[in-house]
């Protein structure tokens, strides 16, 4: 502690690093506070909120679960591999972290909208994405998907090969010592890749919006409240999504704090 | 069981862009421990890592018990690996480490818990069972994966530097106890390493790898010579490994406790004086330098005195190797004008000295 102010330098360093902290934390904090319990009581009670973030949490859910099994594999080559186009392929999957939302939004409605190839092709399987479901959970994969694949190959990037190599000359197939070595030891990477990933998806916004303005998800939801109502009706429905994010965010420190006690 | 450890090699070649092997021929017999010997970055591991099947030769063939396994995957090799960074499982504790193979080949229960006792009990890890691999020594953990690879009882042990990481005591004692585990269990063995002493001291007999620089960063690794370690020190095959090797005195003998806490060590009917906490069968290495050559008898503090006839003087230019035939050879250091002044001729009779602290034994 004493070292943070050992030096004048380090005293005026920490004064500027605080107005981030506190510009942060201070709109946050007067948002959490300025609904009283009772008023959020009364939103979770609304049907309309109730089943805006349920839909918000389950469409994240699956973008996750889709990324999971496709991204994992891919995460796993990035680590190991060194092939041709593979510095293309990593930046393939950095493009959504920089392009605005909503122009991915409009870039999705390009390739599967109604009347796009693999919109119809979709839609003999009984699968629609504008105004749908279906619609929110790619717009979440699209923007999110990055965290995952991501922290899956630095987990996968610390696996030392040689264990592989070593469970390989004990009798393990390439399946087998993946699922008993490699995936165990990325685990809590991929883990807290996966938990990124599920609270950028709950927050998309801009990519949702031009894909499925309805049914709406929570930060829609609030959109619309705020437009329609204003600053009194959208308050509580940013204070509950707040909320829950927050909590998102401690569970995954959690997660990887004790790895951090472990190793 | 007879011959299920025996190697072959054919022109084997190995192409990984920056680092090749080029046409690797080796034969090795069964229950043989066998070191390739070479400097760092001759492709020592990249070579046990294509007998083991994790490198693919574009040309050549490996043959294990005489069937051709250049094409079988590695877990289907029955070939043990063992690397200098042990490259334990860090999620399993030293049981689990063990046990893998064991579980992968779907045994029962009480037979991975004989087993694994079994192992560790001639590894002398007992006690380390619940241990995780993080918390272990070096020597423990080579111990831990010498016990993982030989607990599915391989057909060939490959050791990749196993004593390199190791501080110079533990190392000593792994040496020996990696002699004595194998003449117990007969596993053949290729132990790769850049330390001419402990390939004398484990090998039956020591193949030297040598890398060829191929332009900027590519580089090639072939075998120069194969023989037993007396033929490699004796007759290096080239210029490479007589400078790879040293000139020195290397002989293999017993050690036995003689008064004055001295070792003696008898090699060919000689008894030389040495300084030393092993015993038993030994090997003795007395630097060309550390050697007197008279032609009187002479007094001196040095134990060991002994007298011979010169068969042989190489000239290098300053220095001088006289070799000494007493009846064992040695190669003795001196400078020019030593040699001038003294007018040693070949067919002449010499004494030699060298002081028991000059005797290095391993």
């Amino acid at each position: 502690m004493r070292a943070l102010f050992a030096d004048r330098m380090r005293v005026l360093f920490v004064v500027l690093g605080s107005l981030l902290i506190l510009f942060v934390a201070w709109p946050l904090l007067r948002t959490v506070t300025a609904s009283g319990p009772v008023v959020l009581w009364r939103t979770l009670l609304d049907e309309e909120v109730r089943g805006s973030i349920g839909l918000t949490f389950h469409a994240s859910l699956i973008a996750t679960v889709i990324a999971f099994v496709c991204g994992v594999p891919l995460a796993y080559l990035l680590a190991r591999v060194d092939f041709p186009g593979k510095r293309l392929i990593e930046g393939i999957i950095d493009v959504p972290i920089v392009v605005p939302h909503s122009a991915a939004g409009i870039a999705l409605l390009m390739a599967f909208g109604r009347r796009t190839l693999l919109g119809q092709a979709f839609g003999l399987l009984g699968l629609k994405f504008v105004s749908a479901a279906p619609g929110i959970v790619i717009a979440m994969l699209f923007v999110s998907l990055s965290f995952l694949v991501n922290g899956a190959r630095e987990g996968f990037e610390a696996v030392n090969p040689r264990l592989e190599n070593v469970a390989r000359t004990l009798g393990a197939s390439p399946w087998r010592a993946f699922w008993s070595v490699s995936f165990p030891l990325a685990w809590r990477s991929i883990l807290s890749g996966m938990i990124l990933m599920w609270a950028r998806g709950l927050s998309e916004f801009g990519a949702v919006i031009i894909l499925a303005y309805h049914p709406m998800v929570a930060p829609v939801l609030l959109y619309e409240r705020f437009e329609s109502y204003g600053l009194d009706y959208s308050r509580p429905i940013a204070t509950l999504m707040i909320l829950i994010c927050l909590a998102t965010f401690v569970a995954l420190r959690l997660v990887t704090g004790r790895g951090e006690k472990e190793a | 069981m007879k011959g299920r450890g025996r190697v072959q090699i054919r022109g084997l070649w190995v192409d990984l862009e920056e680092f090749h092997l080029k046409d690797i021929n080796l034969d090795i017999a069964d229950g043989e421990y066998f070191v390739v010997l070479g400097p760092t970055g001759a492709g020592k591991t990249v070579l046990l890592e294509t007998i083991a099947g994790l490198h693919r030769p574009c040309r050549g063939r490996i043959l294990l018990a005489g069937e051709d396994i250049t094409r079988a995957p590695p877990e289907r090799r029955g070939i043990g690996f063992v690397y200098q960074d042990y490259a334990l499982f860090p999620h399993l504790n030293v049981a689990g480490n063990i046990a893998f193979g064991l579980r992968l080949r779907r045994m029962s229960r009480s037979t991975i818990e004989e087993r694994v006792a079994a192992i560790s009990q001639l590894l002398g890890i007992k006690h380390l069972l619940h241990r995780t691999p993080r918390t272990l020594s070096g020597g423990e953990a080579q111990r831990v994966t010498l016990a993982r690879a030989l607990v599915v009882e391989p057909k060939l042990l490959l050791l990749d530097e196993p004593l390199s990481a190791l501080d110079p005591e533990t190392r000593e004692a792994l040496e020996q106890e990696m002699g004595r585990i194998h003449r117990e269990l007969g596993t053949t063995t290729i132990h790769v390493t850049h330390d001419f002493e402990e390939a004398v001291a484990l090998g039956d007999r020591i193949a030297v790898l040598r890398e060829d620089r191929l332009g900027d960063s590519r580089r090639a690794g072939r075998i120069v010579q194969v023989g037993t370690p007396e033929e490699i020190f004796r007759r290096p095959a080239n210029e490479f490994v007589a400078r790879f090797v040293g000139v020195r005195n290397v002989f293999r003998g017993e050690a036995h406790l003689a008064e004055n806490g001295y070792k003696l060590v008898s090699i060919d009917g000689m008894e030389i004086a040495a300084v030393t906490e092993l015993e038993g069968s030994v090997h003795i290495s007395i630097r060309p330098e550390e050697i007197i050559l008279s032609r009187e008898p002479f007094l001196s503090s040095a134990r060991n005195t002994f007298r011979g006839r010169i068969v042989g003087i190489s000239d290098r230019g300053t220095v001088v190797y006289v070799t000494v035939r007493l009846p064992p050879e040695f190669i003795c250091m001196i400078t020019r004008r030593s040699l001038g002044e003294m007018d040693l001729r070949e067919g002449m009779w010499v004494h030699i000295a060298f002081k028991a602290s000059a005797v290095h034994v391993f």
